[in-house]
């Protein structure tokens, strides 16, 4: 399967072609991927080189997948409007909206509430 | 409100929730398991039923065979809520998941938790950065995407799993640029006199050995007894550094597979409050049970690598054995009737733990991959913790992991601690000089998983 780049870092992985795979498409950052029914969100991203997932919201610091399995948090994105999803957790759907996930997912706090939280 | 109500409620469809459900059947219970992926097969059957030809071949028969397990499963007549996210088990034995964007409940007589393990953190610097990730999320990669390294890999650490991704990676034609092994000679020295032990599992010690003499045979270049592990890239994973017989080497790669064995999912069990101990052998904490895996006469049994590190058949006995300790405890089977089916079941279990006192001395992950010296390394990666400022909160007077939340917020981001919980209990306990049982842990809490108050607000 063509793999298009949405970074300018070669894909970490590359999915075997399998015959019978449906095929969605997905938005992410903007751009259509597309990838085989499925698969989970993360592994989706992955074959699309789209790391960093996200950045911390302390440090501002970039974030891929580490466990796949749902137990580390760091693939939380933004799907179809909504922040922190578990990329991992989370199969492909025709026509999901993903978008990297900045910091802190927003919600509106004052700024006494948000310099509280830190 | 009402639930809905069975005999028995399983949480985890690997192989002990689902022989749990298998022999709960077999008994007359009615079943639930609740499982957070869409098919069954828990983490190391994940899949299976869908793999394909090339992908059952890659991945090998001990792979395959669990679609024996699902076919079982499938044919109980147990019932399967998948895409469950289960994120509280009460002592009451309510059961509340989301699925499907909202939160339900169910009411259980008897509850089995059949949570498995999760890959044991390998804090060292550079964890933190994009290409750098455990050879299990690989080998989930592959299982869920067909999806495997786009160039030459490198894999590092130690354990079963590591040996067999490459070994894996190797059959579907992925070059391993290194495999960087961390097990040293005194591993292989402690390790010895486990060796009589798992000679009488005999098929399993074979197995290991020839994983390894494959790498040797296909020139995969192997650093055996490597040290002082680190990974050097800004935005993302460029290189990762060794100490292999004295001298310091480098190999360049932008995908990094750590691993150092698996660790016990104890989020529920510590969210109910059960006992704990530090397991010195293992180097984790596990649940306090009675010898059918009950939490102190709660209902609530814990079967699997949840209870302790036990390997995939073994868990599946032990899923078998909390089954019928449950038929027993409601009537369904009569004393006698349980306790020769629970002898065969227990003949099976010996056979099954033979080689395991050989693999936890052999790769017991090294001191300084688990407890890291280099005070900049992160530790609790939600809220970039450092290993530093855990020991000065331990030097200010922080007595365990879960006064270090109230020092810096450690192990207070989305994780719950799942991802540094081991290292600030041992880092605290060597930096106060007691035993890390003296620490204890985080207080867990549920929800184990994240919910919304508009999943809660749709309850039904």
């Amino acid at each position: 399967m063509h793999i298009e780049s949405v970074s300018r870092r070669p894909a970490l992985f590359a999915a075997q072609a399998r015959a019978d795979a449906s095929i969605v498409t997905l938005r992410f950052e903007d751009q259509p991927i597309r990838v085989p029914a499925g698969i989970s969100v993360a592994a989706a991203l992955l074959l699309h080189a789209a790391a960093p997932f996200r950045t911390t919201p302390v440090g501002a610091a970039p974030r891929a997948p580490y466990c796949m399995m749902g137990v580390c948090f760091e693939c939380l994105v933004e799907i179809d409007g909504r922040p922190n999803r578990q990329a991992c957790l989370t199969p492909v759907r025709d026509g999901m909206v993903i978008r990297r996930q900045h910091g802190a997912s927003s919600l509106p706090l004052s700024r006494q509430e948000e310099e509280h939280g830190r | 409100m009402d639930a809905d109500a069975f005999d028995l409620a399983i949480v985890g469809a690997g192989p002990a929730g689902l022989s749990a459900a298998i022999e709960a059947r077999a008994w007359g219970l009615s079943v639930a398991l609740l499982d957070e992926q869409a098919a069954p097969g828990g983490q190391i059957y994940r899949g299976v039923d869908a793999a394909s030809a090339e992908a059952r071949s890659v991945l090998g028969e001990d792979y395959s065979a669990g679609m024996e397990l699902t076919r079982e499963f499938r044919d109980s007549g147990a019932r399967h809520i998948a895409g469950a996210a289960v994120w509280n088990v009460g002592s009451d034995l309510r059961i509340d998941y989301l699925a499907q964007g909202s939160s339900h409940a169910l009411q259980a007589r008897a509850i089995v938790l059949a949570c498995g393990a999760m890959e044991r953190p390998f804090p060292i610097p550079g964890w933190t950065l994009p290409g750098v990730m455990g050879a299990g999320a690989a080998q989930i990669l592959y299982k869920n995407a067909a999806a495997l390294p786009n160039g030459p890999a490198v894999l590092a650490g130690c354990g079963p799993l590591l040996y067999l991704l490459a070994n894996q990676y190797l059959q579907a034609g992925v070059a391993l640029k290194a495999v960087i092994d961390t097990t040293r000679r005194f591993d292989y020295l402690r390790a010895a006199r486990h060796l009589p032990g798992a000679l009488l599992g005999w098929p399993d010690l074979r197995k290991g050995m020839r994983m390894i003499a494959n790498l040797r045979r296909r020139r995969v270049p192997v650093y055996a007894g490597a040290q002082a592990l680190a990974i050097q890239g800004g935005d993302h994973a460029e290189s990762i550094g060794f100490i292999h017989r004295g001298r310091r080497l480098r190999v360049d790669s932008a995908l990094i597979l750590l691993h150092q064995g698996v660790v016990p999912n104890t989020q529920f069990s510590w969210a109910l409050r059960a006992r704990h101990r530090w397991d010195e052998s293992q180097l984790c904490w596990v649940p306090e049970t009675d010898e059918h895996g009950q939490i102190e006469n709660t209902g609530i049994y814990i079967a699997g690598d949840g209870r302790g590190i036990v390997g995939a058949k073994a868990s599946a006995s032990q899923g078998r054995l909390a089954a019928l300790a449950v038929a027993a405890k409601l009537g369904r089977a009569t004393p006698q009737a349980c306790r020769a089916r629970e002898q065969v079941v227990r003949a099976g279990l010996r056979r099954q733990l033979r080689i395991r006192p050989l693999l936890d001395a052999l790769y017991r992950p090294a001191d300084a991959h688990r407890v890291p010296q280099d005070d900049a390394v992160v530790v609790c990666r939600c809220e970039e913790v450092t290993a530093g400022q855990v020991r000065q909160y331990a030097a200010l007077g922080c007595l365990g992991p879960n006064q270090a939340k109230t020092f810096g917020r450690c192990g207070m981001g989305p994780c719950q601690g799942r991802l540094c919980g081991l290292t600030v209990t041992e880092l605290i306990a060597q930096a106060r000089g007691v035993p890390a049982a003296e620490v204890g842990y985080y207080r867990i809490r549920p929800p184990i998983k994240p919910v919304t108050l508009g999943e809660l607000a749709e309850e039904n």
